[in-house]
Formats: structure tokens, C-alpha cells, sequence
């Protein structure tokens, strides 16, 4: 009982977070909501029993990217009152297509998988562990495992050409 | 399982309130600032110079666009060594040896590609 | 019951972390101060007892309680008080994993001593050691200060280099270890197997890397007087300024924490047999307080021979034997008890918890050689350029720290 208590508030804080990051006129503070969403979403994790995702989440996301998204922000000086704020209020083809998309999670969610809401999915205490994350990866998913490094020497060599001095 | 994370929210709930509290204490018992040139930027003395809000060096970006990479693969290196020696005892050793060999030569190939380039040489 | 024992563990061994700080920072000045042929601090005093320079970490906190709290008027005004509270939150949460001893049994109950037992183990620590650098990157950007920006850029992009480091040092212990529970690794450690010499790449490079996170000396780049005024803090005044001062030392402690129970085989000394202390309280107790108490009163006689009436003239004179008389008098009592000892059994709770009580010792022995060990080295070593700090970071470190790992692995696979 409490876990749902647990997990109610910490869904309610994710979107709030999340909502803050939307609304936020500065870029930093927005940054900083952001970490918070992340923090909150690693506390669901744990609700799920997935501890080394949660770790993951908070040592990937917000230990790593959101330093890059700040240095990046740095970088671009974007100061909250040069920040022009762009609605897409008159995009109706954007909005149209948005709002298509969340009736079709919602809708997929109320009638595609029913019984996950009424029965709920127990998760098994052990799954989410480190070492049942890793024996899956390491054995089963060792293909995608191997393809994780090359994509990510792709990644390195794409930061680094595009970081490059331009040739004269 | 889910209760051994209780004393981690008590903490965490703990160390929040002491940073409020030693913050909202010396705002409260300390002295108000009552010269204005206090509160201009610290720059020794002098009039600020410059604005810190321009643009820096993108060797800075670099490194976080690396740092980022690489934390990814230490990342996923984790279970592998944790693993190890159990896949050791059950005679999985060269398996997962020459596993880890390989991710381990792709992340050396990025890490070669980085220095050859020069790309997080600081002038 | 059991959350109300976890709750108040949780804060107690925060609070410990906590009380470290002032003993750091009384070793950084006098142990400065002898390296430096000074006398260092000496004049704060409380009805003219000093404490051999103690009490001027009471005098600080009082004096950066009533400093003006200066939010200039550039700064991002929520950003620039949240970033200290981000410091400290940060550096008194990685403690979360920490064990201090071995779990406690008492008749029914098992108390682990330390805040949780999580699966995730070290790992809990790396994750929230990497949000460490929030702290000082929002710290230096809202103050919208030149000096401060420069030593934010610096100190957040040489801790995410060293990052890297870390974790692949961490690879190579872990692949020893199969596990990453803390609790686990200290009780692989019995008698001299300690990871510090049979993973000494993993060791060096873990304890440099440690030196880079906390920003210390000779990696402060950071904050380079010479250069950067005070690096990301610059603008910070009163206790705002004392929570990133905190949090830097309570980095010291924990990490000194980490590398002691990792590497230094945690509660593990050669020679002590918890077992059988476990067992037999009043065997080990009866001797071990004689020679305690013989230590406590040579100490207390060898202070109180330092008195002299009339060397200074005021209440100075008298604190060697504030301190003497006392020790004599407790390594009395201690030979009392161990004479009452004699021949009586004790109840059951004594062994258990005796043994918790020299492990955290031992712990906290080994603790404070390392925080001595970061002092030794700030005070003794130049400072780096910063081209060599991130060369080593990322050309110097990073390798050996994968050879390491290949070679172990190797190892582990072939050999052993």
C-alpha cells in the first residue's frame, strides 16, 4: 500500500518537474528542473525494483548529460531575457499531430494493455538487481552489448569532428 | 528490499533541511549588506572589466561530449567485472574475457581517435 | 522498530561525517603550520582554554553566522543560494552506503552499521558523487562573476575528467571482487589480502582521482589564488560560503572513508581475531584495558610533567594538566575494572557489541590517516598547469586504468 502512495507522489513530482522544465525562462534553471525530473524518475525505478537502472539513471542522465546540457547552455550564453519565447500556437498541423499522439498513448494504454492496470505486473525482488541486469546482458543481449561500444565510437568521432577547427 | 531504501530518503530528507536551515540561518542572523558597491561583482576593487557572459572556449564542451561517451561504457562495464568471476566458475571464463576484450579494444579505438585528433590538447 | 533504529542511524552516522569537518580543518591549520615551521592558530580561547587551536573552529562558525549574507545584485539570486545547499546535500549523502563495522546481532535483532545495505553498493556512491559537480558549476555561473566562471569551467571539467578514471580504477577492484556491496568487499580483506596490494594500479589511480573530485591541492586549479581569486566561491559570503568549505571536507572524509574500507581492509587489522573477541569479551578485555591503561597513564604523566607555573602567566599554564590529570585518572579506573573483571562473566550483549565498537575504531584509525595524508600531500606538492591536469586525466590515467583491468582480467582467466 504504501509503495503506491510512494509511487503516486513521485509521479506527481516527475511531471511537476517536468512541467517546470516547459514553463522555465531561464535555460539554467530549466537545466536544473531537469535533474530534478531525472532524480524523481530514478525514485520510480526503485519502486520497480530496478536498482541498477536507477543507478544508471542517476549516474547517466543526471551525472552526465545534464553537465554536457549545462556546459552547453554556458557556452551559448543564453541569457533568460535574449531567450525570445516561440509558442507553436499557430502550428496547427504540430498541435494536431501532438495531441493525436497522447490520445493514442492514452487510448492504447485504457484498451491495449488493460490487465497491466487491473492486475498490476509483479515485479520479482531479484530482477533489477546488478548482477540479473548483467547475466541478461552479458549472455542473452550480448549482440546489442557489443553494438553499444561501436555506437558509441561512432557517437566520439561524430563530437569530435563536429568540435573541430575548420580547415583553411 | 524496498524498506532498505527508507534510511536513504531519511538522509536524503536530513541533508536538504541542514543546507536550508545553515543557509536561512545566516540570512536571518547575519548582518544586512548596507553598501551597495558590496553587491557589485567582486573584481578587486576595480570596476567590472568585462561581462562574464560571453562565450568560452569549446575545449570545455569536448570534454563533457567525451567525459559523456566514456561514462557510458564505464557504465556498462560495471556488471561485466562484477560478473566476472562467476562466469569464471562456471567455465564461461574465455567467454566473457574475450568479451570484455572486445568492448574494451572499440572504447581504446574511440579513446585513440580522440588523442590523435587532438581534441582535448589545452594550448 | 526497525525503521525507527534506521532513521536514527541514518542522521548519527550524517552527524559523525559532520563532526569530522571541525577535526579536519584543525589538522589542515596546525599540520600546515608545523609543515610551514609556524606555530598556526592559538589564540581563540574559552575561559582561556584553546585546545591547542580547537576552539577556532567555534570561533568560525559564529563569526560566518553574523557575516553579511551579500547576494549581488548580477547574480541569479535562486540559483546562487541553491547551489550550496546542493553542495552539502551531495557530499552528506554519500555516506548512504558507507558500513562502519560489521553488522551488529543483538539477541534477535541485526543492525548493519551503516545507513543502508543497498544492492547497488558502491555504485550509489559514484551516482551521487557525480551530481557533486552541480555545486560548483551553479555556484560560479550565478554569481555572474569573471573569476568565478573561469574556476567553474575548470573545476567541473577536470572532475568529469577524472570521473572516467574512477570508475575504470573501480573496474579493476571490482573484477577482484565479484561484488560491489561494500560490506562484502571488507570481508574479503581478512589479515593482509587487502586490495591495496594486490590492486595497486587500481589503488594509486583511485586515490589520484579522489584528489581531482575534491579539488584539492595539487589538483585546485580551481581555485589558484594567484590567478582566480578564490575560483567558483568568490562571491559567496557567511554560511553560504561555509557550505562549499564543508562540503570539501566532508569530500576528504568520505573518500578517505571509501579508500580505507575498498583498499585498506576496512576493519580487518593483522592480529585481531573478531571471532574469538566475539566469543570471549572478558579474555580480550582483561588484556586489552591494562595496556591501554598503561598507555593512558605514561600519557597523562608525560603532560603533566610539561607544567610549568609561570610559563606563560594565565590560564595556558594549566591546560596540560586539564588534559594529564584526566588520562591518569581513567587508565586508574580501567585497571579497577579489569581487577573487577576478574573471574565474572559478562552478559551476552557485551561481546557483540565490543566488537562493533573496535571495528568502527579501527575504521575510523585508518580514516584519519588518509584525511592526514590529503593534508600532507596539499601542503607538500606544487600545483599542476592545467594542460598536465587534463593530459594526465585523460592520456596518462585512462590508459594504464584499461591495461589494468585487461591485465587482471587476464589473469583471472588464465593463471589463477
Amino acid at each position: 500500500m504504501i509503495e503506491a502512495y510512494l509511487f503516486y507522489f513521485f509521479a506527481v513530482t516527475t511531471v511537476l518537474l517536468a512541467v517546470t522544465v516547459v514553463v522555465q525562462p531561464n535555460p539554467i534553471g530549466a537545466a536544473v528542473s531537469l535533474v530534478g525530473t531525472f532524480f524523481s524518475l530514478a525514485a520510480l525505478f526503485v519502486l520497480l525494483h530496478a536498482h541498477f537502472v536507477a543507478i544508471m539513471q542517476i549516474i547517466l542522465y543526471a551525472g552526465a548529460i545534464m553537465v554536457l546540457f549545462i556546459f552547453v547552455i554556458m557556452l551559448l550564453n543564453l541569457e533568460p531575457e535574449k531567450v525570445k519565447l516561440r509558442t507553436i500556437a499557430g502550428n496547427r498541423l504540430v498541435q494536431g499531430s501532438a495531441a493525436l499522439y497522447l490520445a493514442g498513448v492514452i487510448a492504447l494504454a485504457f484498451f491495449g494493455w488493460r490487465q497491466f492496470f487491473t492486475q498490476g505486473v509483479v515485479a520479482n525482488e531479484m530482477e533489477g538487481t546488478i548482477e540479473a541486469v548483467g547475466k541478461l546482458l552479458l549472455t542473452d543481449y550480448l549482440v546489442p552489448f557489443e553494438m553499444t561500444s561501436v555506437l558509441l565510437l561512432v557517437a566520439i568521432i561524430g563530437a569530435v569532428i563536429l568540435a573541430r577547427k575548420p580547415v583553411e | 528490499m524496498l524498506s532498505s531504501y527508507f534510511p536513504i530518503a531519511v538522509l536524503f530528507i536530513f541533508a536538504l533541511i541542514l543546507g536550508g536551515v545553515f543557509v536561512g540561518l545566516s540570512a536571518w542572523i547575519g548582518r544586512r549588506p548596507y553598501n551597495k558597491v558590496r553587491l557589485e561583482p567582486y573584481e578587486c576593487g576595480l570596476e567590472p572589466a568585462d561581462s562574464p557572459r560571453k562565450r568560452f572556449s569549446v575545449k570545455f564542451f569536448m570534454v563533457a561530449m567525451v567525459f559523456l561517451l566514456f561514462d557510458v561504457e564505464v557504465t556498462l562495464l560495471f556488471p561485466w567485472a562484477t560478473l566476472f568471476k562467476q562466469f569464471i566458475a562456471s567455465g564461461l571464463g574465455v567467454f566473457i574475457f574475450i568479451e570484455g576484450l572486445l568492448f574494451i579494444a572499440v572504447l581504446v579505438i574511440g579513446w585513440l581517435y580522440v588523442v590523435r585528433k587532438g581534441a582535448l590538447k589545452w594550448e | 522498530m526497525e525503521l525507527i533504529i534506521a532513521a536514527i542511524k541514518a542522521i548519527v552516522i550524517v552527524a559523525l561525517i559532520l563532526q569530522l569537518i571541525p577535526v579536519l580543518i584543525w589538522f589542515e591549520r596546525k599540520g600546515s603550520a608545523y609543515i610551514q615551521d609556524r606555530r598556526g592558530p592559538n589564540r581563540a580561547q574559552i575561559l582561556g582554554i584553546r585546545l591547542g587551536g580547537m576552539i577556532h573552529n567555534l570561533a568560525d562558525v559564529v563569526k560566518l553566522f553574523c557575516k553579511q549574507d551579500i547576494i549581488p545584485t548580477k547574480a541569479s539570486r535562486i540559483i546562487y543560494v541553491v547551489a550550496p545547499m546542493i553542495a552539502i546535500f551531495v557530499a552528506s549523502a554519500t555516506v548512504g552506503v558507507v558500513p562502519f563495522a560489521e553488522p551488529l546481532h543483538l539477541g534477535g535483532l541485526t543492525i548493519p552499521m551503516q545507513v543502508a545495505d543497498l544492492n547497488i553498493g558502491i555504485l550509489y556512491i559514484l551516482g551521487i558523487g557525480s551530481l557533486g559537480v552541480y555545486g560548483v558549476m551553479l555556484g560560479g555561473w550565478s554569481s555572474n562573476n569573471s573569476y568565478s566562471l573561469l574556476g567553474t569551467l575548470r573545476a567541473s571539467a577536470q572532475m568529469v575528467s577524472y570521473e572516467i578514471a574512477m570508475g575504470l580504477a573501480l573496474i579493476g577492484l571490482f573484477l577482484v571482487t565479484g561484488t560491489v556491496r561494500i560490506t562484502e568487499i571488507v570481508s574479503q580483506q581478512t589479515g593482509f589480502h587487502w586490495y591495496a596490494f594486490t590492486q595497486p594500479i587500481a589503488f594509486v589511480l583511485f586515490l589520484t582521482s579522489l584528489f581531482a573530485e575534491t579539488n584539492r591541492n595539487p589538483f585546485d586549479l580551481a581555485e589558484g589564488e594567484s590567478e582566480l581569486v578564490a575560483g567558483f566561491h568568490t562571491e559567496y559570503s557567511s554560511m553560504k560560503f561555509a557550505l562549499f568549505f564543508m562540503a570539501e571536507y566532508a569530500h576528504i572524509a568520505v573518500g578517505s572513508l571509501i579508500v580505507s574500507l575498498l583498499f585498506f581492509g576496512g576493519w580487518n587489522l593483522p592480529g585481531l581475531d573478531f571471532d574469538w573477541i566475539r566469543v570471549y569479551p572478558e579474555a580480550a578485555l582483561s588484556m586489552g584495558l591494562p595496556a591501554l591503561a598503561v598507555g593512558a597513564i605514561a600519557f597523562g604523566l608525560f603532560l603533566c610533567s610539561k607544567f610549568r607555573r609561570h610559563k606563560y602567566n594565565d590560564a595556558r599554564d594549566y591546560e596540560v594538566l586539564i588534559f594529564g590529570v584526566p588520562h591518569v585518572l581513567i587508565g586508574f579506573l580501567m585497571i579497577g575494572a579489569t581487577l573487577l573483571l576478574h573471574g565474572t562473566t559478562l552478559p551476552t550483549w557485551v561481546g557483540p557489541v565490543l566488537v562493533a565498537a573496535l571495528q568502527m575504531g579501527v575504521v575510523l584509525a585508518k580514516t584519519l590517516f588518509f584525511c592526514a595524508f590529503f593534508i600532507w600531500v596539499r601542503w607538500t606538492l606544487p600545483r599542476f598547469r592545467y594542460d598536465q591536469l587534463m593530459d594526465l586525466g585523460w592520456k596518462g590515467m585512462i590508459p594504464v586504468a584499461l591495461f589494468n583491468i585487461v591485465i587482471t582480467s587476464a589473469w583471472l582467466v588464465f593463471v589463477h
